[in-house]
Formats: C-alpha cells, sequence, structure tokens
C-alpha cells in the first residue's frame, strides 16, 4: 500500500484514505462562451496521462477532506512532493536533484513536460 | 476426540454484545450530543470561547473540557462530542460569528474498544499506524475501517472510540467483534 502525504495533515497516511482526482493545474477558461469546441474539448476531456513525472490532484476524502497536488512517477508510482491546493506548480529539476540546482547553472537535461492551455 | 469436541468453544454467529473471549471489549458508547463543526479561523476564538474550550488547531489533535471534547477533522472541520442532553448545541447557537454547526447526534454511533490489544482490534480494519508514538492518546482523526468511513479517537492507552454512521453501525460492529475474536486467538 502507498503512503502518501497529506500537506494538511502533515504526515503520511494509507492509501486508501484518499482518491485520485485526475490531472493538477487545469484552468477553466474565464470567458468559456467564447471559446472553440476544440479549446473547450481540451479542456473538458483530453488529457496529458504521460509515462513519466506527471502533476495531479488528490483528494484525502477519509481523512480531512482537503483536495491537494502531488507530482508522482506513473510508473513507478513514487510521490515527489506534495503541496497545497493553489500552490504554484513546484520546479521538477529541483525536486529531481535537490543538491545539485542550487549552485549549478539551469540544467538542460529534462525539461518538464511542456502543457497545452496552462496558465 | 469426545474430549475436543465438548471444550471446543462454538461462536454462535449471531452472537452480540460483548466479544466475550480474549482482553478486548468492543461495546456500545452511551448516547451523546454531536455536532459537526466548520469555520473559518477568524471564527475559532469565539468558537472556542462559547464551548469553554480551545479548538484544537493541530491536525489529528482534540481538546476535552469535563464531557465535551472536539476532535480536529480538517482544517476547518471538528467534531463535538458532548454527553446526552448537554447544552452543546445552544452554547453554539449564541455564536454571533460566521460558522456551520449541524447536530449530527442522531447521525453517528459510538462503538468503544477497550483491553489490551484494542489498536490490534481497530488495525484488523484500519490502515492507519496506531503505535502509541504515530497516534497517542488523545489523538482522533477521520479514516477507514474496512469498507466504511470512521472516527477514531484514542481516549486512552488501550480505549478507542469509534464513531460511525449509524446506517454502518451493524457494520462496524460485527466487524470490531469478529476482529476482537480474531486478535484473541
Amino acid at each position: 500500500m502507498l503512503l502518501i502525504k497529506c500537506p494538511y495533515c502533515e504526515e503520511e497516511r494509507p492509501e486508501l484514505e484518499f482518491r485520485n482526482a485526475g490531472e493538477a493545474h487545469l484552468v477553466r477558461s474565464p470567458a468559456i462562451s467564447e471559446q472553440s469546441d476544440e479549446d473547450f474539448a481540451a479542456f473538458l476531456y483530453f488529457r496529458q496521462n504521460p509515462k513519466g513525472l506527471q502533476f495531479e490532484r488528490w483528494r484525502h476524502i477519509h481523512g480531512c477532506g482537503r483536495f491537494f497536488n502531488a507530482v508522482r512517477d506513473s510508473v513507478s508510482d513514487k510521490f515527489l512532493t506534495v503541496y497545497k491546493a493553489g500552490e504554484p506548480r513546484p520546479d521538477v529539476e529541483t525536486l529531481l536533484n535537490p543538491e545539485t540546482v542550487s549552485d549549478a547553472e539551469p540544467a538542460k537535461k529534462r525539461a518538464p513536460r511542456a502543457k497545452k492551455g496552462e496558465l | 476426540m469426545a474430549d475436543l469436541a465438548q471444550a471446543a468453544q462454538r461462536a454462535h454467529p449471531l452472537q452480540t454484545g460483548h466479544a466475550g473471549v480474549g482482553s478486548v471489549s468492543v461495546a456500545l458508547a452511551d448516547n451523546a450530543t454531536r455536532v459537526s463543526l466548520r469555520a473559518r479561523p477568524d471564527a475559532v476564538a469565539a468558537l472556542s470561547k462559547a464551548l469553554g474550550l480551545s479548538l484544537p488547531l493541530k491536525p489529528k489533535t482534540t481538546t476535552s473540557q469535563g464531557n465535551r471534547a472536539a476532535l480536529w477533522i480538517g482544517p476547518d472541520e471538528w467534531l463535538l462530542l458532548d454527553v446526552d442532553g448537554s447544552s452543546l448545541v445552544a452554547d453554539l447557537a449564541k455564536v454571533k460569528v460566521l460558522h456551520s454547526a449541524v447536530d449530527v447526534s442522531h447521525r453517528n454511533v459510538g462503538i468503544v474498544v477497550s483491553g489490551k490489544g484494542a489498536d490490534a482490534v481497530v488495525n484488523g480494519g484500519c490502515p492507519q499506524d496506531l503505535s502509541l508514538g504515530a497516534f497517542p492518546v488523545g489523538a482522533a482523526s477521520r479514516t477507514v475501517l474496512g469498507k466504511i468511513e470512521i472516527v477514531l479517537w484514542r481516549t486512552a492507552e488501550d480505549t478507542f472510540r469509534v464513531e460511525c454512521w449509524r446506517s454502518f453501525s451493524g457494520y462496524a460492529y460485527s466487524f470490531l467483534q469478529e476482529s476482537a475474536r480474531d486478535v484473541a486467538v
């Protein structure tokens, strides 16, 4: 069973208390009536579903009840970090190389995947 | 062979009441007044004053004053417990700041699991770490028990109070009794 850290409960809890809530950082257009059907379909239906790191929403439904965001590797199921809803997307390079990034030049190796329709 | 058959204790499938085996008893808690309270941080001081206890602000903690207890459920959510017929609801009705207090006295059923090995009995269906270091006396949390959601509160080293919704109470009660029988073996 996975242990998932809830940023509101501030500790690791068993996976059974959580519910996955899909991709994170999807932003609804403020002028939805002016959006083309294709753009709206992209917002509503089409998800990245990458093999590798992905930004997800989770809900601690059988705990504090809060939604939060997490960075998880969809291959190894390893959670890199969790952060509260509304907080900015963390930098993946910093998460992958916590020691080197601070003093070295900005890494060019594996840029975070480009996202469609992201603010 | 005949001796063995006479010595073996057969548990009736509909056995109710105390588990009657081993060290852990599973018993129904007395009726209680329960309130589901939700409020923003700026209302906590006024609510604490009206209730006569300070609402816990740290995750998984509780505060209590006499019979009255407040369990931290979420960042803006508490479960308040008091004895049946208490003035809990009336006290909250006097509070002027914005909050939501719902009387859930009859929505929940309390079950008390007590005795040596009570943590193992609850762990029969609850995946949380219930060691004293991770879940000390006074800790409380919403979690799962088997297929249902419960609120678990450790009132003493070997005593847990399980609060579940009333339509799930039959499931929770028999689940815990079954678990107590398993732990006894």
